[in-house]
């Protein structure tokens, strides 16, 4: 499923990626543990999961924009795409360490220019007191560097990009539907033409037309020079665009497949995964007995064995991922033979 | 819609909206039966929230009747008479604009029999309301911004069902949620409504859910005409049927 196999470097790479938030009294939440994956430029990861999970915690990190009580560890290395026209001499190679970089690095050249963000809620992330065109013509300065005319006709161009109406761009982000407003935000996020983009949960609230236009609006401005990681509690959402599916419970993401598989005939491997599959009223529409565990408490092996039909005294040791899959008793698909591998590593 | 005595809520010609002179809802009609849940379809904007609202007399509409049990309403919002006010449970899309951010989820779901005087019966019918939704005494002891959108929506289907009401109305309630606490909660719902014989407005545009939940579902739309309005019609039960949805 996934284009560009035989590309070498991801565009992102990312390696037992931990966040903890420090709390009074000296607890720990551990919102993200040991999350790795890669994302290839043309890729789009859907990374589900439900709410509470980590999963946006995850794309804060990725932005440096985690709150000051959090830690984190490991890496997320981002590379330049490899056929990029972007500036800088050939020798600007070194991937980027987002974990690491500093504050000023992340403003000035990566947000908005390497990384692009589709947030949550457009409504939210709009300023409500300004125009679409002041905002999106702010944006295009900053970025570009445009002034005068070329900013009027560059803030047009932007707005097209995303296809918000143009006799749309006075309008303030109170007077726009949910999709146009949608779109606004998608227009600000491609601007800078990053080649990674992060959408975080970029159709909630929105109903199925909707939601089907703005996955599909997304997918194609991925293209094949950027990387889509799309972040959604929304099983048909990812289904519709997805190369690959990473599944995230408490903190840890214990299944990736590819979508085919993952969707289609073999299923999830992993109890959870196949237990919210199967919870989609288009299927059984039965929920998972219980809840996910707090992330201050979490037990120290698996954390879904307290739900999981298939747990067993292995269950109390964390299980390794293997295979795509990290569990002890993974459902076995058809598929070939996934080892057991007992050392733990993670 | 069937034939038994008095349906446990009725819309009759209902005219709403926020500007009179552009009205969301125009001449809107719908009956829903004690024990039958009906699905409410429609796209963004089209007016399916006031419509929620109105049912639950929350939004005083321009023109019609609004029927409880066959009893015209006596009034909106807090003007509503106590028996009616009491008689809809509510559960809105987003729990985090419906919880009062100072209260423990016990005290959230305690809050409806406390303001109609059944404080005293509180303890008790909490702990069942939290045990129906499978809410714990250690989530009970939190306030909202401490549990998840899925935990805080558990706390509001157990306030809406506190006063066992005889309609409820969800509007969007599964929207922010995932799949499986989506199933739980519509679980939640439904056992509630087949040990009380409560009528159900579900609202919603995710069809497949609607379908699967409701014993029917009508579409809302616009009406393309010389007058702006909109129209129910009830939807087939065939998924290739992509007009309404």
């Amino acid at each position: 499923m996934s284009r560009k196999s035989d590309t070498v470097r991801p565009l992102l790479r990312v390696r037992e990626l931990s966040v903890r938030f420090g709390m009074r009294g000296g607890r720990d939440i551990a919102a993200v543990s040991d999350v790795s994956f890669d994302l290839a430029a043309g890729e789009c990861l859907a990374l589900v999961g439900e709410s509470g999970c980590g999963k946006s915690v995850l794309v804060s990190a990725l932005l440096g924009l985690l709150p000051a009580n959090a830690r984190t560890s490991g890496s997320a290395l981002l590379h330049r795409p490899t056929h990029d026209g972007g500036p800088g001499p050939a020798g600007q190679d070194e991937p980027l360490d987002l974990l690491a970089a500093d504050e000023a690095t992340l403003a000035r050249t990566v947000r908005g220019r390497r990384v692009g963000l589709v947030p949550q809620s457009p409504a939210a992330h709009l300023t409500p007191v300004r125009t679409v065109r002041s905002q999106l013509a702010e944006t295009v300065r900053e970025l570009k560097g445009l002034r005068g005319k070329e900013l009027a006709e560059a803030t047009r161009a932007a707005a097209g990009r995303a296809a918000f109406p143009a006799d749309h761009l006075d309008r303030y982000p109170h007077q726009l539907s949910g999709g146009l407003a949608q779109r606004a935000a998608t227009a600000l996020a491609l601007v800078g033409d990053a080649p990674l983009l992060l959408a975080d949960e970029p159709t909630t609230g929105l109903d199925r037309d909707l939601v089907e236009r703005t996955v599909d609006e997304l997918r194609a401005h991925t293209g094949e020079a950027r990387g889509l990681l799309l972040i959604t509690h929304d099983l048909a959402a990812a289904e519709r665009i997805a190369d690959r599916v990473a599944v995230m419970y408490a903190g840890r993401v214990v299944e990736v497949a590819a979508a085919g598989d993952f969707f289609g005939g073999p299923g999830p491997r992993h109890p959870y995964a196949r237990g919210l599959l199967a919870a989609l009223p288009e299927r059984d529409f039965t929920p998972i007995p219980g809840m996910p565990p707090e992330l201050g408490r979490l037990p120290d092996g698996c954390a879904f064995a307290s739900r999981c039909t298939r747990a067993s005294a292995a269950c109390a040791r964390l299980p390794a991922p293997d295979g795509g899959v990290a569990c002890h008793h993974p459902v076995t698909t058809g598929r070939p033979a996934c080892r057991h591998r007992e050392g733990s590593t993670v | 819609m069937t034939g038994t005595a008095l349906p446990a809520l009725e819309l009759d010609s209902v005219t709403a909206g926020y500007q009179r002179r552009a009205p969301v809802l125009r001449d809107v009609s719908l009956t829903v039966a004690a024990g039958e849940s009906v699905g409410l379809l429609g796209p963004s904007g089209c007016g399916k929230s006031t419509l929620a609202k109105v049912a639950a007399l929350l939004h005083r509409p321009y023109a019609g009747t609004v029927r409880l049990g066959g009893e015209p309403a006596g009034g909106w919002r807090h003007r509503a008479p106590r028996a009616q006010r009491t008689a809809v449970g509510v559960v809105f899309q987003q729990p985090r604009l419906a919880a009062d951010p100072r209260l423990t989820l016990a005290a959230l779901i305690a809050e409806p029999l406390r303001a109609t005087g059944r404080g005293a019966q509180a303890t008790e019918r909490v702990a069942q309301l939290a045990q129906a939704v499978g809410l714990g005494d250690d989530l009970l002891a939190r306030r909202p911004h401490e549990v998840s959108d899925g935990q805080l929506q558990r706390a509001c289907v157990a306030r809406a069902l506190a006063l066992r009401p005889r309609v409820l109305v969800c509007d969007e309630m599964t929207a922010m949620l995932d799949a499986s606490t989506t199933a739980a909660l519509v679980a939640v719902v439904e056992d509630y409504r087949q040990r009380s014989g409560a009528a159900l407005l579900a609202v919603g545009h995710d069809r497949a859910l609607l379908e699967r939940w409701c014993d029917r579902t009508v579409a809302l739309g616009a009406v393309a005409g010389p007058r702006d309005g909109t129209e129910l019609r009830s939807v087939p039960r065939a998924p290739a049927d992509r007009s309404a949805g």
